[in-house]
């Protein structure tokens, strides 16, 4: 019982911690190009910004999706039954 | 609304004194058919009335709201919310003028987009009620009528339910195969099947169409699991934000008060931060919608 928890805990820690790494890097080159791209072309900034979140948005899902599932083992633990 | 959390939460925690563990779990449980927990992960048997109702509700909400601003919409100076409801139609056509080339699949694309993108950002506009408050009023009316307080299960964020996001990414699947089959023909459909992405020799078939289907399948779970699993990571972070509130034993201590000072400030940042997420997380489902449905307008 204790050794599932403890393995759990460790599991959703690696979720959100391998998942953030993921977003944070592909945000951050994002952020960078376009932090680039409208200093290049400040007149293109608008048309970018939306694609911008867009993209930001894609980006932050598969990482929310898993922030999702390790709050779900955390709290609402499937592997032990109750 | 982050003291409504607190209050609610406190007597919840003080009437019924459940765990934090129990009271995520209560928290998740929808109301559904059966009347308690659903037992296998997929059980087709069972309907999340509270799901159901809420979408429903918000989607009649929505139409009511569009067609009351239609009806008194003026050639003359707009007013706020005709101005507002104005950019919106003016957003999505654009979008839909930019991603769809076809200009008679967007009289009715365009649309569907905009019904798409509304009726998402409501669904997940129910994020931002106090946490507490609906299933609150639900568990006493619940008590009231003479049932168990504790199997009062309520659920207001439809969006944050698996089966709703799925099946609003199966209904643009759908559109996706009759724009395929209207634009290409049966025969140009079942040939691009077989023949894309990697060209048209007997021996590829095989792996052309085990590709195509596979995009189909990939391209379907991940529209649907995207909103859902923003919609459900939010909910969670919103319910441990209630608890930080929670355990809020009075202002005495100063660890209580931390946690209620805790409680109101991540409660505020979290809520102007999902804002934020709720507009994009509709918008993306609307964009993706149009570039799938794009997508089928397009013969390799």
């Amino acid at each position: 019982m204790e050794h599932i928890l403890g393995l759990v805990a460790l599991a959703s820690g690696l979720i959100i911690g391998l998942g953030a790494i993921g977003a944070c890097i592909g945000i951050g080159i994002m952020g960078s190009k376009y932090l680039e791209a409208s200093a290049r072309q400040p007149e293109l900034m608008n048309e970018l910004q939306t694609k911008m979140f867009l993209l930001a948005g894609l980006i932050d899902a598969a990482f929310l999706i898993g922030v999702g599932i390790a709050m779900m083992f955390a709290f609402a633990n499937p592997f032990v039954l109750k | 609304m982050a003291t409504e959390n607190v209050a609610n939460a406190a007597a919840l925690g003080a009437a019924q004194g459940p765990t934090q563990g129990e009271y995520i779990v209560h928290h998740l449980t929808h109301l559904n058919s059966t009347g308690e927990a659903q037992k296998s992960i997929v059980d087709f048997s069972v309907l999340n009335l509270d799901s159901f109702i809420f979408s429903t509700a918000l989607g009649i909400l929505a139409v009511l709201l569009l067609a009351y601003v239609a009806q008194r919409a003026t050639a003359g100076v707009p007013g706020r919310l005709q101005s507002a409801i104005e950019v919106l139609v003016e957003m999505v056509a654009d979008q839909a003028k930019g991603i769809i080339h076809d200009a008679k699949s967007r009289l009715f694309v365009a649309p569907l987009a905009l019904t798409v993108f509304v009726w998402i950002f409501f669904l997940n506009a129910m994020d931002l009620l106090p946490l507490d408050l609906f299933p609150k009023i639900w568990s006493t009316y619940y008590e009231a009528s003479g049932h168990d307080p504790h199997h009062a299960f309520l659920r207001i964020v439809p969006s944050a339910d698996l089966n709703i996001t799925l099946a609003l990414a199966l209904g643009v699947l759908i559109v996706c195969l009759y724009y395929n089959i209207k634009i290409k023909g049966i025969g140009g459909w079942v040939h691009e099947l077989f023949a894309a992405p990697f060209g048209s020799h007997p021996v590829l078939a095989p792996i052309n169409f085990l590709m195509q289907m596979i995009e189909f399948a990939a391209k379907t779970i991940s529209h649907g699991m995207r909103l859902f699993g923003n919609m459900y990571a939010g909910e969670l972070v919103f319910m441990l934000i209630a608890l930080m509130g929670a355990s809020w034993a009075g202002m005495h201590s100063l660890s209580g008060g931390l946690l209620f000072a805790g409680h109101v400030i991540a409660g505020s940042i979290w809520a102007i931060f999902h804002i934020l997420i709720i507009t994009l997380q509709a918008f993306i489902f609307m964009m993706l919608t149009l570039v799938y449905v794009g997508q089928a307008h397009e013969s390799h």
